[in-house]
């Protein structure tokens, strides 16, 4: 039996802290909200709120031509629009029946895995200011990053939302020094991942504030849906492009990276390490991509017009399995468009990797979940 | 009763309150150029310029940024405590500048040269945490409260091995009066003979001054600025005169204590602007080192920092407290002392280090499957 509290016992009882977290938090990568129930600096619970970007993409898509759509992909998915055009448009091919040439997919490969390391740098900058270095790592991420996006605004003609890819292919042709300018943003790619080595990796401190926290287990990764490096550094060998492979991933030579204790330093490095690899990709791209070529189908219906059915074509975004379930009931606009967004699937997992951690923990498995607002709520 | 002041005959209370005008003075100059130097020196450290378009070379950011701070709205949510809120920064500022009584700058430059200098420097110094608290509780606001009380846990973690670190440093120095620290050291640096209390008094004076690693209080990223996060205008950037002061008189203290201050290694003999030169370059080596240390490694997490210093650094400086008694009571030469210093700070950074050592599963490619897998399906009707 459990003794009642004496009346001084009762004085001295503490109650847990509400602390919001967001909408506006320098670290809430966006517009995202928790609440967190502290008691002193140990969180007891997570009350995550999205929807303050909610932009109804998914409806207005169906209200626009095929065309039109590739503009909204793009802002759902801010931080790597190649990837998340690409999601899209195989959805559309795929119901339209159109053959990409050749050239146009090698293309489009080289594109996604750059737009994967813009993505991992911005990652890795937005990770080092939430476990509190000043702002070195940010702006050494950033100086990469900005050579990277140089490079697909010479040849989108925009630094953020691309619209470049079309269905059946490429708007226009690569520039004609093409080649040569992604072999340097990847040498300075390379560089700026080996910097990241020394600039957090190997920290003292670093290394204790990360390792151990925020911890996921495989079987609860798989459970809640995670996908990307998120996933796979709770050991599960999840990679669409290796899995389901699409464009010429199987044609290339890489690996899965995998880490083998779900923490949050496992999830950066996983990232860090994936750079590498899709260095590795772009090169052998390079080196297998034609000089010229047809980067269009021959034929282009001047009107694109899918069959009714429905399709569900996933890839490899950045953050994880971006999907996209597209419904034709015939003509030229989607009669239903819908987004796997893979941060809404990571983010449910916050609550289980922070509680019982200290709310500075809370903030970087925020951070190392990686998430884009704009895509969780679209 | 009159005493001297610059060769001047001078009443003693008359003198010792010009003497503190003055040094208010510097310290405002001083706290506008450390500003100034910090900005430009972590602008080069991220591969920017920095502050360039007010003055030459930006020279008067720091004047545009105070008058800016000057001219804001003093705001005051109107849930916070009034009293507590608008005292706040008033105790956090007043005990900074009361240490500088006992700081030399050059020969003859100070306030007054107090027996137990060291001992007022730590006691009051530490009462700005009061206002930091004040500041947390007053402002009715969550994050200011972490903060507050955030800080007051690191206050109270790091003043002991930094008392303990200067009090190794006053038996081997034999006082406790800056001024014949200062002179016992015209051959040879303390640092030399007390190296692991130098770096100890180095790491729990980046505590004391909230800096990364440990500005957890502060945090950016977690608590948005911590006990500060609610005020605005004059109220803020006294915070921020207060913080920059104190990392003044640290500069300044650690190279009196440790690096042998205005004496070493010129002696007396130079003259008085050499000794200027001398400690602006010593505190400003130490300055420079926490400006590097602060754009270079993330901050630690409250739990780790408290050990840290309750299970590292206090043993240690007990250790080398008791390694200096014997070394003095038994008259043994002064070289085991810097033996010792050295595998003390051999120790500290094996125990540091052991974050990266520990072994864990590594993170790597994962095994190729023995065959391809199938391209991605058709569409289904």
């Amino acid at each position: 039996m459990v003794a009642e509290p004496s009346e001084r016992a009762r004085e001295f009882e503490t109650q847990d802290l509400l602390l919001n977290v967001g909408p506006q938090h320098p670290s809430t990568h966006g517009v995202f909200r928790m609440v967190l129930s502290v008691d002193g600096e140990v969180v007891k619970d997570v009350i995550p709120y999205i929807g303050y970007l909610h932009r109804g993409a998914e409806k207005l898509c169906e209200t626009m031509d095929y065309r039109q759509g590739i503009g909204f992909m793009d802002r759902t998915e801010y931080l790597a629009a190649f990837n998340a055009e690409l999601s899209y448009l195989m959805a559309v091919e795929t119901l339209a029946e159109l053959e990409v040439p050749e050239r146009a997919q090698w293309i489009r490969m080289i594109l996604c895995e750059l737009n994967r390391l813009s993505s991992h740098f911005m990652f890795l900058g937005a990770f080092g200011i939430d476990v509190g270095v000043f702002a070195t790592p940010f702006i050494y991420a950033w100086r990469e990053r900005e050579a990277l996006i140089d490079l697909f605004e010479e040849i989108s003609g925009d630094r953020m939302m691309y619209a470049y890819f079309r269905p059946g292919g490429l708007a226009w042709d690569v520039p004609q020094n093409f080649k040569q300018r992604v072999e340097e943003v990847l040498k300075s790619s390379e560089q700026g991942i080996k910097d990241f080595d020394g600039l957090l990796t190997n920290d003292e401190i670093f290394r204790a504030r990360t390792q151990g926290v925020g911890v996921i287990s495989a079987a609860d990764a798989i459970d809640y849906g995670m996908s990307g490096p998120s996933i796979r550094a709770s050991g599960v060998p999840l990679d669409v492009r290796r899995d389901e492979p699409y464009l010429k991933y199987d044609e290339v030579e890489w690996d899965v990276i995998t880490g083998s204790n779900g923490d949050v330093f496992d999830r950066y490095y996983c990232r860090l390490l994936e750079m590498r690899e899709s260095v590795k990709i772009v090169r052998q791209c390079l080196e297998r991509m034609a000089d010229t070529g047809p980067i269009m189908p021959e034929k282009m219906p001047r009107m694109l017009r899918t069959p009714p059915g429905e399709v569900y074509i996933r890839t490899e975004a950045p953050r994880g399995e971006y999907g996209i379930y597209l419904v034709s009931k015939g003509g030229n606009r989607p009669y239903r468009l819908k987004v796997r967004s893979a941060c809404l699937s990571n983010l449910q997992a916050l609550r289980d990797m922070s509680v019982g951690q200290y709310v500075a923990d809370a903030i970087i498995v925020l951070g190392s979940i990686d998430i884009v607002l704009s895509e969780v709520d679209r | 009763m009159n005493v001297d002041l610059f060769g001047l005959e001078v009443n003693a209370w008359a003198d010792s309150a010009i003497r503190l005008l003055l040094i208010v003075t510097l310290m405002t100059v001083v706290v506008m150029a450390l500003i100034y130097l910090e900005r430009k020196l972590i602008a080069r450290f991220n591969q920017r310029i920095g502050p360039q378009r007010t003055g030459p070379m930006g020279l008067l950011q720091s004047v545009a940024d105070a008058l800016k701070l000057v001219g804001k709205e003093d705001l005051r949510p109107k849930a916070a405590d009034p009293w507590t809120f608008e005292l706040g920064p008033f105790l956090v500022f007043i005990p900074v500048f009361m240490t500088f009584v006992i700081v030399p700058f050059v020969a003859d430059w100070q306030v007054r040269l107090l027996d137990l200098g060291l001992l007022y420097f730590v006691a009051i110094s530490s009462l700005s945490i009061i206002g930091w608290v004040m500041a947390g509780w007053g402002s009715d606001n969550r994050y200011a409260m972490i903060g507050g009380l955030r800080a007051a846990a690191q206050a109270i973690s790091y003043e002991l091995p930094l008392v303990l670190s200067l009090v190794a440093v006053g038996m081997v120095a034999g006082s406790f009066n800056l001024g014949t620290i200062i002179e016992g050291q015209d051959v040879v640096p303390l640092i030399v003979w007390q190296p692991l209390a130098a770096l100890i008094f180095f790491i729990a004076a980046l505590a004391e001054l909230n800096r990364t690693p440990f500005d957890i209080p502060v945090g950016e990223s977690e608590v948005v600025g911590g006990p500060f996060v609610e005020y605005s205008g004059i109220r803020w950037s006294m915070f921020f005169l207060a913080e920059y002061a104190a990392l003044f008189i640290m500069a300044l203290v650690f190279s009196a204590v440790f690096l042998g201050g205005f004496l070493w290694p010129f002696g007396d003999e130079l003259g008085r602007w050499y000794q200027v030169a001398l400690t602006t370059v010593k505190g400003g080596l130490f300055f420079f080192l926490v400006v590097w240390i602060r754009i270079s490694v993330p901050r630690m997490r409250v739990d780790q920092l408290m050990a840290y210093s309750w299970k590292v650094l206090l043993p240690l400086a007990l250790l080398q407290i008791l390694v200096n008694g014997l070394v003095l009571v038994n008259g043994w030469s002064e070289v085991i002392l810097l033996v010792t210093g050295l595998a003390g700070i051999a120790v500290l950074v094996a125990v540091t280090g052991r974050a990266v050592a520990r072994p864990r599963g590594l993170v790597g490619p994962a095994p190729r499957p023995a065959a391809p897998l199938p391209a991605q399906g058709e569409a289904a009707s």
